[in-house]
């Protein structure tokens, strides 16, 4: 029901005169090009959610702290992709020490003091960032090979856009593999159950909970480097937006579910963009859209496209 | 039915939400009348709010060395030293009205300079009256920053002539017919500056065939574009910030959208330039350009103290209107021969032929300068100057 509401949207502006074939294909090829970039985002987000239960809200400030960190090694002279690498480290770093210093002293405590405590980890990392790096945007580099236009058909579009599909493509099937053909994957389904049980089973809860967090932080770092590329300025608060809207892809793909959060990313991605384009004078309000939706999907159906009811753990 | 009625209570929740905008209007406190700076004090205070961090940051960031470079050569007034205390206003409009209340109560600001974006002056601009302090505008450049406020002032021009000098470069000079406009629409100076562009456009025989909108802190601009690509304009006027600029250009070549880039004061930012390649070829509109004639000996002095601070930069527009708006508030101070707010003010209203940096300084009966704009490209990575248009 709630996704019949959303397409009707379509139907209107379909009988607009200025909705040609052509105007749509172009706007469609932004909203995938977008929404491929929410998609990267929000895999990392729902599958930090699906093995531990927790909503990370400091993962879209750690898109900030690889863009940063991307940034600076350029700035001094490091070869992009070995800064690209190197920043994807630094970040799985940081979220891995984040989940030790704010996570998992309170492991064992009611569910909502983590995610407070997610909240302020977030506000920490963002006022950081408006100390050290001062609130000014900046310029950043961006490579040849990802500053092409590539027309084709009549469309012309950003180089870009087809790495970053690519990018969410690989990452969502290396994902999937993991967790279901490898032992620590294993071991990762096993905590989503219980933690307890998974204990008892041999399971070194701690490691794979650090594990958890690298993967899911590496992640974000990916999503903030595509995302600097596409959009070539950085500012402190600049993953602040990118993740409460990849939050609501994730819902709306079924929280949990890695697969649910890359079609709920591309929905989101191409819903913003023929919202704008059918209605040019609700552009103010492209926000407003992500949140209608997630307040439509928590009304409607709380468990998403591809989630499944599940039990709560104990 | 449960959930259409639950549909209906969110609809109209969030409706009224979207309908009145994110930006939020901001009322300024009622403060009760206190005496206003410190006539008495052994000190002249001049207080500066500016955006130090935030989206406008930039241009605030650089105003305040300007102001720092003046306050550096003019120190002393009347035998008194001269304190600045700078507070950051956040790029944010209620931020803003805190922060000269902040200036007026806690440091006892004789005289206030700022700020940087017209949204941030206007916010502040009930508060000063009330609590009457006079204010110097750097480069807020909206008329209702000084209409109906006796005690805002400003060295810069205003947007009805930047929006008619860009109309007229657009039309007279680059022969372009069809103008499309990309329009923040929750900020008065941009709103501002594309209307009076229309207004000056159309009057010329010009079209404007597009008009597009976004909102602060946007970042993707490719389904406004797209439809401004469709109206096939001539040139595309985008009256933001630099970073805005940026990616609006950027967006718009990778859709294979040739079309010229004008834009407004905001632009004239050296970090702009660090976009490289990306923005070569936007014209904006500015306040000061080293190689404009009509200048003065003061900005002979002001790029000789600039370039001895700074040795590899080049100064800018806010430089120089960080610097004279601080030298007009020197010189109102030294001709009122006090430190009282109200003379201070009655001496700024009579401002007339002050040699400031960015050129002679006459205020008009509202406050504002009346002063000539300058036309600028970005070519090889660097402002160049194009031309001067007087006013009329």
């Amino acid at each position: 029901m709630g996704r019949g509401k959303l397409f009707c949207l379509y139907d209107i502006g379909l009988g607009d005169e200025k909705m040609t074939i052509n105007f749509f294909m172009e706007n469609l090829a932004n909203g995938v090009s977008l929404g491929s970039l929410y998609a990267l985002i929000a895999i990392g987000y729902t599958m930090v959610y699906g093995i531990l239960r927790l909503i990370n809200f400091a993962h879209g400030d750690l898109l900030m702290v690889a863009a940063y960190a991307v940034f600076f090694m350029i700035a001094a002279m490091v070869p992009w992709w070995i800064a690209a690498i190197l920043a994807v480290v630094i970040t799985a770093i940081v979220g891995v020490l984040i989940e030790k210093a704010a996570y998992r002293p309170l492991r064992n405590s009611p569910r909502i003091s983590v995610l407070i405590s997610a909240i302020g980890v977030s506000f920490l990392i963002e006022n950081l960032g408006l100390v050290v790096f001062s609130g000014v945007p900046r310029a950043v580099y961006r490579p040849e090979i990802f500053d092409k236009s590539v027309s084709m058909g009549g469309i012309t579009t950003s180089s870009l856009t087809f790495y970053i599909i690519g990018a969410t493509v690989i990452l969502l099937l290396a994902l999937v593999y993991l967790l279901n053909k490898t032992k620590t994957g294993m071991a990762m389904r096993a905590l989503a159950i219980s933690f307890d049980t998974a204990s008892l089973m041999a399971i070194n809860v701690n490691r794979i909970v650090s594990f958890t967090f690298a993967i899911g932080s590496s992640l974000a770092a990916f999503g903030g480097i595509m995302w600097a590329l596409k959009y070539p300025q950085i500012n402190p608060l600049m993953g602040v937006f990118p993740g409460l809207k990849c939050f609501v892809a994730a819902v709306l793909g079924g929280i949990g579910n890695v697969t649910g959060a890359v079609i709920g990313g591309f929905i989101l991605g191409i819903v913003e963009i023929m919202a704008i384009a059918i209605f040019p004078s609700l552009a103010g309000y492209r926000d407003a859209f992500a949140f209608i939706i997630l307040i439509l999907i928590l009304l409607f159906k709380p468990t998403g496209i591809m989630g499944e009811k599940m039990t709560e753990k104990v | 039915m449960k959930k259409l009625m639950v549909l209906f209570v969110v609809m109209a929740m969030v409706l009224p939400m979207a309908l009145t905008g994110c930006g939020g209007t901001t009322t300024a406190p009622e403060e009760a009348q206190a005496p206003a700076g410190n006539p008495e004090g052994d000190t002249i205070v001049i207080g500066v709010f500016e955006p130090m961090t935030g989206d406008a940051a930039q241009g605030g960031q650089l105003t305040v060395e300007g102001i720092e470079l003046a306050h550096e050569l003019y120190g002393e007034v009347n035998g008194k030293e001269i304190e600045l205390k700078v507070v950051d206003n956040k790029s944010d409009q209620a931020e803003a009205t805190t922060a000269v209340a902040r200036l007026i109560d806690k440091e006892k600001a004789n005289v206030i300079v700022g700020s940087y974006g017209s949204s941030y002056s206007m916010a502040a601009g009930e508060t000063l009256k009330n609590q009457g302090v006079p204010a110097i505008g750097c480069s807020p450049t909206n008329p209702l920053v000084t209409k109906d406020n006796d005690y805002y002032f400003r060295g810069c021009f205003i947007d009805p002539f930047q929006g008619t000098v860009l109309a007229n470069y657009a039309i007279d000079d680059k022969n372009f017919k069809k103008a499309a406009l990309l329009v923040n629409k929750g900020n008065a100076y941009s709103v501002g500056l594309a209307n009076y562009f229309k207004k000056a456009f159309e009057a010329k025989g010009g079209e404007i065939v597009a008009e597009q909108q976004y909102q602060k802190g946007d970042q993707d601009y490719t389904a406004q574009l797209n439809t401004i690509k469709q109206a096939n304009p001539d040139v595309i006027i985008l009256p933001g910030e630099y970073a805005e600029m940026a990616l609006g250009v950027d967006q718009a070549r990778k859709m294979g959208l040739e079309v010229p880039f004008f834009g407004g004061d905001t632009v004239d930012v050296d970090k702009f330039l660090d976009y490289g390649d990306l923005v070569e070829g936007v014209t904006i509109s500015s306040h000061f350009d080293p190689a404009q004639p009509e200048l003065t000996d003061e900005t002979a002095k002001f790029m000789e103290a600039f370039e001895a601070k700074y040795p590899d930069r080049t100064p800018g527009a806010f430089h120089a209107l960080g610097y004279d708006a601080y030298l007009l508030a020197v010189d109102a101070i030294e001709r009122a021969g006090s430190a009282d707010s109200d003379k201070i003010r009655d001496a700024l209203a009579e401002t007339n032929g002050f040699e400031g940096a960015t050129g002679v300084i006459t205020l008009d009966e509202n406050g504002d300068a009346t002063k000539p704009a300058v036309i600028r490209e970005v070519k090889d990575s660097e402002f160049k100057y194009v031309a001067t248009v007087q006013p009329e």
